[in-house]
């Protein structure tokens, strides 16, 4: 079960907005200060870790780049959309950042409530409300790579690609 | 019921009888493309092992010629890396340079009816060769290189039927911009297209469009075979194919027609494309700072012959900026040769070498504080060639020269 704050989001946020293009070659700890900079600048000072992110439809737009790390970096928790670019859903998976579409979800929340996500039902419930809205399911083997941290792990543990980062970023 | 296109081709690639929306298909990957920004020191992994180097291309499009140093060290040891596993096709900074997706188009190393990935979100380009071609991200590609394969959830497909023949002046870049205006986003669904007008886009029109299919947020965007097809690739690649066109009772999410010689010349407002093309006549006297031809959207020859036909003898307003970056050293020489490039240079234009350069605010053409652009690239997003505060118009090539030559948004029969 994840319980935490909610921050609201509308339809079509594009990954852009998450890791800006001047911002795409610079190290992971850069990257995390830049979340939300033309949009909502300020966010990540605010963010807490745990944090839960709600989106409209197709969350992550746009481009390949590992937004979805930006936002596991900041200490977001979950990101709940209406939907989700099927794009941006790779990387949450490979990632270890947990992202479910969840229809209805935005209409839902309201800026600072609390969600309750359950992994297990795969539903969100906003107390405040009564509302309990159901995620679509994820299929089985990406759901297991999600939450057991994403690609990276089983990559090293198979001998594919080396443990240990050639330039390890700074410690956050 | 039948298969559409990438179910077909996902069924074959995953050693399946049929797949439906819904599934999940774990296929093997016919081409890996890594980019240079795979091997940038802020990102890249040490690779110990790859599957098939021979379904591997590596080439450098985002950032060439390295700009600064991190991207300079990072072209290095992708060098090593290409030397180390003998990796055949590479595409570094010389004659052979390019933006990957164009690179691909020039060499048809997408094949009809394969499975081709790269990080990149306008892998879909690939789609006009009847590949399901998709942008993965850089785990992904990761995994897919060191295993040989990756997954795709099977979405819904939305077939569009094209009709009758664009007019003149109405470019495959406006057909986009009526889709994405009229249809909006396509999300967790693949677009498929062909029709009877099939015939009538040439494959660089097609490239555009399935260029775009990104933009639509598209999983999937893939065309129907047909001649023109067939001998492009067999022109450029011997290796063996089997295209693949959609069963007949083919069940698509919804089927929609698309009368080309209706469309009109458009231009999307800034921030997004969704929902948001007016006809150009409608946007208002829009000054202009910036005008860009290029990306692996609209850099192909096609769209250097219409911007040299609208600019021809013609001067570049003061001011205004026009930056013209061919999709690969070989579409810039066969320009060269047609007399595009001069054309457009006499008109005043600063045109690039082959890269990816301004159309994501990279390098070669940044946009400033509360400048305005047109852009015939892939993307208006806030802030996406540079400064968040500086407005991208998106139009098509003839729109983007006109209006430099104007010095602000105009319909390229206006400046005739
Ligand atoms: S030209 Fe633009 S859209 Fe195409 S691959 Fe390069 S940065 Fe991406």
């Amino acid at each position: 079960m994840i319980r935490a704050k909610v921050w609201t989001f509308g339809d079509h946020i594009n990954t852009d907005l998450m890791l800006p293009g001047d911002m795409l070659f610079a190290s992971e700890e850069e990257q995390k200060r830049v979340v939300f900079r033309a949009n909502r600048p300020g966010w990540v000072d605010e963010v807490r870790p745990g944090d839960i992110i709600v989106g409209g439809l197709n969350y992550g737009m746009g481009s390949s780049r590992p937004a979805a790390r930006s936002l596991r970096n900041v200490g977001v928790g979950a990101v709940l959309a209406d939907s989700i670019n099927g794009l941006f859903f790779r990387n949450a998976v490979n990632f270890g950042l947990i992202a479910l579409e969840v229809p209805g979800v935005r209409a839902a929340f309201e800026e600072g409530q609390t969600a309750e996500v359950s992994l297990e039902d795969m539903t969100v419930l906003n107390r405040a409300s009564g509302v309990t809205l159901k995620a679509l399911p994820i299929p089985k083997m990406l759901l297991d790579l999600m939450l057991s941290g994403g690609i990276y792990p089983h990559l090293e543990q198979q001998g594919y690609i080396e443990p240990n980062r050639d330039r390890p970023p700074p410690a956050p | 019921m039948g298969m559409t296109i990438v179910e077909k081709i996902f069924a074959r690639a995953s050693g399946q009888k049929r797949v439906a929306p819904g599934d999940l298909a774990v296929v093997n990957v016919d081409v890996a493309v890594m980019l240079d920004s795979t091997f940038h020191p802020n990102s890249r992994r040490r690779i110990l092992k790859l599957q098939d180097p021979e379904k591997i291309v590596v080439i450098y499009d985002h950032m060439v010629p390295a700009p600064d140093k991190l991207s300079a060290e990072g072209q290095a040891y992708g060098r090593a890396f290409v030397k180390k596993f003998g990796i055949k096709r590479f595409h570094d900074v010389g004659p052979d340079q390019g933006i990957g997706h164009a690179v691909i188009a020039d060499r048809a190393y997408a094949l009809p009816g394969g499975v081709l990935i790269c990080a990149d979100s306008h892998t879909c380009a690939s789609g006009a060769f009847n590949c399901a071609a998709r942008g993965v991200g850089s785990p992904d590609m990761l995994g897919a290189i060191t295993t040989g394969k990756t997954w795709f959830k099977v979405a819904p497909t939305v077939r569009y039927d094209f009709h009758g023949k664009l007019k003149p002046g109405v470019s495959a870049k406006d057909v986009f911009l009526y889709l994405a205006g009229t249809y909006g986003h396509h999300t967790n669904q693949n677009v498929e297209f062909g029709g009877p007008a099939l015939a009538t886009l040439s494959i660089n029109a097609r490239r555009t469009l399935a260029t775009m299919g990104a933009e639509l947020s598209a999983e999937f965007a893939t065309f129907e075979p047909d001649q023109i097809l067939l001998d492009y690739v067999r022109e450029r690649n011997s290796a063996p194919f089997e295209e693949q066109y959609p069963d007949a009772d083919a069940s698509y999410a919804d089927r929609r027609r698309v009368d080309l010689d209706k469309l009109e010349v458009l231009v999307a407002l800034p921030d997004s494309v969704i929902q948001n093309s007016v006809p150009v006549g409608q946007v208002g006297k829009v000054k202009i700072d910036q005008a860009f031809i290029g990306s692996c959207a609209n850099g192909t020859l096609d769209d250097l012959a219409e911007a040299a036909r609208v600019v021809n003898g013609k001067r570049v307003a003061p001011g205004v900026r026009f930056l013209v970056t061919p999709g690969t050293q070989a579409t810039f020489i066969a320009a060269l040769k047609a007399g595009y490039i001069q054309t457009l240079m006499e008109a005043g234009a600063v045109v690039t070498p082959a890269t990816c350069g301004a159309c994501f605010g990279g390098h070669m053409g940044v946009l400033g504080p509360n400048e305005t652009c047109v852009t015939a690239s892939t993307r208006n997003f806030k802030g996406r060639m540079g400064d968040p505060s500086a407005r991208i118009f998106m139009a098509s090539p003839a729109t983007v020269a006109a209006s430099a030559i104007a010095g602000h948004l105009i319909h390229a029969d206006e400046i005739a």
